[in-house]
């Protein structure tokens, strides 16, 4: 398969668009017509031929364009990619991990030339072309967590494991649901997601923190999350927010199905060989609620689930404001009849 | 007086403790302000971790002096240092000359446990090792998150940051590596729209 990798931005004139093959395989989150926290984890196989869950890293036609706006968003402020002294290894774990797998996987994209510790890497996409010695920072223009999440979709979050908890000391995070990974670098998992509201009294963080400590290798997990943004922007970051937030009002009922995207992100979490840490990827897919509701299913569905949301929840989420506009928009699009089980389209 | 109940909040918030007497072959005792009533109690309790001890005061700038109280409790070495800032340097060699088997007890405001703490990770110790009270003012570091910059002694929130004049809504989320509790724009929706201040805890 041959990808034709979109020309496109995701801020200022916001020309990312989403091909009908990029709409079929989006990855809807809502198997039901109601949502409510919980794990929800689930191996990392592969899925559906073509579905965003067949590969260990999806590579999509935003590829090119996304990693631009990594870089331009990098350029801004170089601390979005940041990484404990301690989690250096970690940083080639997951390099291996994104090579291997996508030289594997992406055989016309990717190639991974291996002689010992000596590698040759080749991103065609990019017009990437690296030689350097495994495990030999010096060897690299840059970090190897920096280096190889120059070059994948989605934010990386490097997680050590001690005492019995999950520390995110590393990470690169340009495309983040409003999270700083400059001031939550160094906590453990109950800090970190200490904002989130409900979920705590749910049992869902300490469930969840018993699964992964046991996290083996081979074995990874993943699971979705979802949240709704105004305009197709990447970086809803907490520190660009005093200058994105004000998009938040400028959605009208005659533009609320362009402007307004549903975000998903693909969550999954590999055991790395060396350092034991956990590479966290999480993948951001955007769709406008115009192109989602040309599959039924989904346009009734997220109508039902938007509505009937808690409030805690839309208020968390961050479109409390602009929700009674977006369920009146979806209602054109739900008829009341019943949906099918799952996520899938019918 | 100058004990204040916390109420509960998320699990990046800090909680603090009271200072108790412990075995050690040392004691680093750190306070500002108010924080020196803590000390007080503990050396009551156990006169004689006195002759053991380092104390590093700072008092308040509003006065209200225990450096006289603290000093006649006998700690084998006692300094007072006019800022936090002032006496980090010595708090961070005290660290690093210190043994094995060394206490550690901070007390006072948020900001000076905050910091104090995050030295005292940072130079290895672990926090089994380091006690915490709360005592006086409960005013708070805030980092803004848009401008990275610090703000000391934040009662209120909204504020305006000191650093880029953004209006900060105060977070309970908490960074111990910052040592400061995060502040975001409360006006990025509707600029100009700013909300009544009001204290920390009103």
């Amino acid at each position: 398969m041959t990808i034709q990798f979109n020309d496109e931005t995701f801020h200022d004139d916001y020309t990312f668009r989403n091909s009908d093959w990029a709409i079929q395989r989006f990855p809807f989150p809502f198997h039901e017509d109601s949502y409510m926290y919980s794990v929800n984890l689930e191996p990392h196989l592969s899925l559906r031929p073509g579905s965003v869950y067949e590969k260990t890293f999806d590579v999509d036609e935003h590829y090119v364009a996304e990693m631009k706006d990594r870089a331009r968003v990098l350029a801004e402020d170089p601390l979005r990619c940041q990484s404990l002294p301690h989690m250096t290894l970690a940083g080639w774990d997951l390099l291996e991990l994104i090579m291997v797998s996508k030289a594997r996987e992406y055989p016309d994209l990717f190639e991974l030339h291996r002689d010992g510790d000596r590698w040759h890497w080749i991103n065609k996409p990019l017009g990437i072309e690296q030689k350097f010695v495994f495990l030999d920072e010096t060897t690299l223009p840059c970090g190897p967590l920096e280096y190889i999440t120059r070059q994948a979709q989605g934010d990386y979050a490097l997680l050590d494991q001690r005492d019995d908890n999950l520390w995110m000391d590393a990470g690169m995070v340009t495309t983040q649901a409003d999270w700083s990974l400059d001031f939550d670098i160094g906590m453990n998992f109950f800090e970190w997601h200490a904002p989130v509201p409900m979920a705590s009294e749910l049992g869902v963080f300490q469930r969840a923190l018993k699964f992964l400590l046991n996290l083996q290798q081979g074995a990874p997990v993943r699971r979705l999350n979802w949240t709704m943004t105004v305009n197709p922007l990447l970086d809803t970051s907490p520190e660009n927010y005093h200058k994105w937030g004000v998009q938040k009002t400028a959605l009208t009922p005659e533009n609320v199905g362009s402007k307004q995207h549903l975000r998903v992100e693909l969550q999954t979490l590999f055991r790395l060989p060396r350092s034991n840490a956990l590479a966290f990827p999480i993948r951001c897919y955007l769709i406008r609620l115009e192109d989602l509701v040309t599959v039924p299913k989904w346009g009734r569905r997220l109508h039902r689930v938007l509505r009937d949301l808690p409030e805690e929840l839309a208020t968390y989420k961050g479109f409390i404001r602009n929700r009674p506009m977006i369920v009146e928009y979806l209602s054109q699009f739900d008829d009341g009849t019943p949906t099918s089980p799952g996520v899938f389209p019918d | 007086m100058s004990r204040f109940q916390f109420p509960p909040s998320i699990r990046s918030r800090p909680v603090y403790g009271t200072l108790e007497p412990r075995r050690g072959t040392a004691h680093l005792m750190v306070a500002d302000a108010e924080g020196a009533e803590a000390l007080l109690d503990l050396a009551r309790a156990a006169p004689e971790m006195m002759a053991k001890a380092h104390v590093l005061y700072i008092p308040a700038a509003e006065g209200n002096d225990l450096a006289d109280r603290l000093r006649a409790t006998g700690p084998a070495q006692f300094y007072v240092g006019p800022s936090y800032a002032a006496s980090v340097s010595r708090l961070r060699k005290a660290l690093a000359d210190a043994h094995m088997g060394l206490q550690i007890y901070l007390a006072g405001t948020e900001g000076l446990i905050g910091q104090a703490m995050q030295e005292a990770m940072s130079a290895g110790y672990p926090a089994s090792a380091i006690q915490t009270e709360h005592r006086g003012s409960v005013a708070r570091r805030v980092q803004c998150v848009h401008c990275k910059g610090v703000t000391e002694n934040v009662s209120v929130t909204p504020f305006v940051c000191s650093h880029c004049g953004l209006n900060l809504f105060v977070r309970d989320h908490y960074s111990r590596r910052i040592a400061a509790f995060q502040g975001v724009c409360v006006d990025a929706e509707d600029p100009g729209d700013v909300p009544a201040q009001e204290g920390l805890y009103q």
